[in-house]
């Protein structure tokens, strides 16, 4: 009982640095895609016609390619994380990353953040530390 | 209609293919050396395993829809609507990866979903 204790706490010891490197990767992606998309123009429908274009100006955009870098390093680091700990402990506990992309959207993009919004986000946040307060696995290697 | 497409492969597809990576990364086990040689063995080892690709498959359609959609919404409301994947995948997660969802879990699924009603609202 007293090692399975130790090793959890060992396990979260290791989880929380993976965790704050992955909720500032995802949401400075974000932001940059968010930044990009807003100078490619807005795709109004699938037809090849619309289409076609929107996905070339898109691929050329800078902004898109830094936001795939930084997605790239959130992935990396995600993959890491479930390698020990639950998915349904990991994916909660990133969504952190919800205050993270709206102060990023807010400063970075100039976005309106209303406080019903800020109210939501808020509430997503208490959910994840709700979360965060359960041990980070249930099961053992599939 | 669009908007409503593209969010549901946000959550579905982008929700699914996490499930299948995680899948993929617990049959690899426990990290426990970090040095880049045995990071680049990690990688090689994950991009060879089918439910990897078939994760980052799914990732992708969440991926290019999420591109999709930023290109008319704001940041500040898609990335917390896209929470609505939580609940998607802790269903998710006790189905296909037989994780145990304690009610603690539950209750912090609960309020993330309350949370992204509010950023619903918001837009209204």
């Amino acid at each position: 009982m007293t090692d399975h204790l130790h090793h959890s706490r060992r396990l979260r010891l290791k989880t929380v640095p993976f965790i704050l490197l992955s909720i500032i990767l995802g949401p400075l992606g974000n932001v940059l895609l968010g930044k990009g998309m807003k100078e490619v123009g807005s795709l109004r429908t699938v037809r090849p016609s619309d289409l076609l274009p929107f996905v070339e100006r898109t691929f050329t955009s800078p902004w898109l390619w830094l936001a795939i870098a930084c997605f790239l390093g959130f992935f990396v680091v995600h993959m890491l994380l479930l390698t020990w700990a639950d998915y349904s402990y990991v994916q909660p506990a990133t969504a952190l990353a919800y205050a993270t992309v709206a102060i990023l959207s807010y400063l970075v993009l100039g976005e309106v953040v209303s406080l019903l919004r800020w109210t939501g986000i808020a509430v997503i946040c208490l959910g994840v530390l709700i979360v965060g307060r359960t041990s980070p696995r249930t099961t053992g290697t599939v | 209609m669009l908007q409503v497409v593209l969010f549901f492969f946000i959550v579905v597809a982008g929700t699914g293919g996490e499930l299948c990576v995680s899948r993929a990364m617990k049959s690899i086990g426990e990290i426990h050396d970090f040095s880049p040689r045995s990071l680049i063995r990690f990688i090689g080892r994950a991009l060879r395993l089918p439910w990897t690709l078939v994760g980052i498959s799914l990732m992708s359609l969440g991926f290019f829809s999420l591109v999709g959609i930023l290109s008319f919404d704001e940041v500040s409301f898609v990335v917390p609507f896209s929470a609505l994947s939580y609940v998607a995948g802790a269903f998710g997660a006790r189905i296909l990866l037989g994780e145990r969802i304690s009610s603690h879990r539950w209750m912090g699924i609960a309020a993330v979903t309350v949370g992204v009603t509010l950023v619903w609202w918001s837009k209204r």
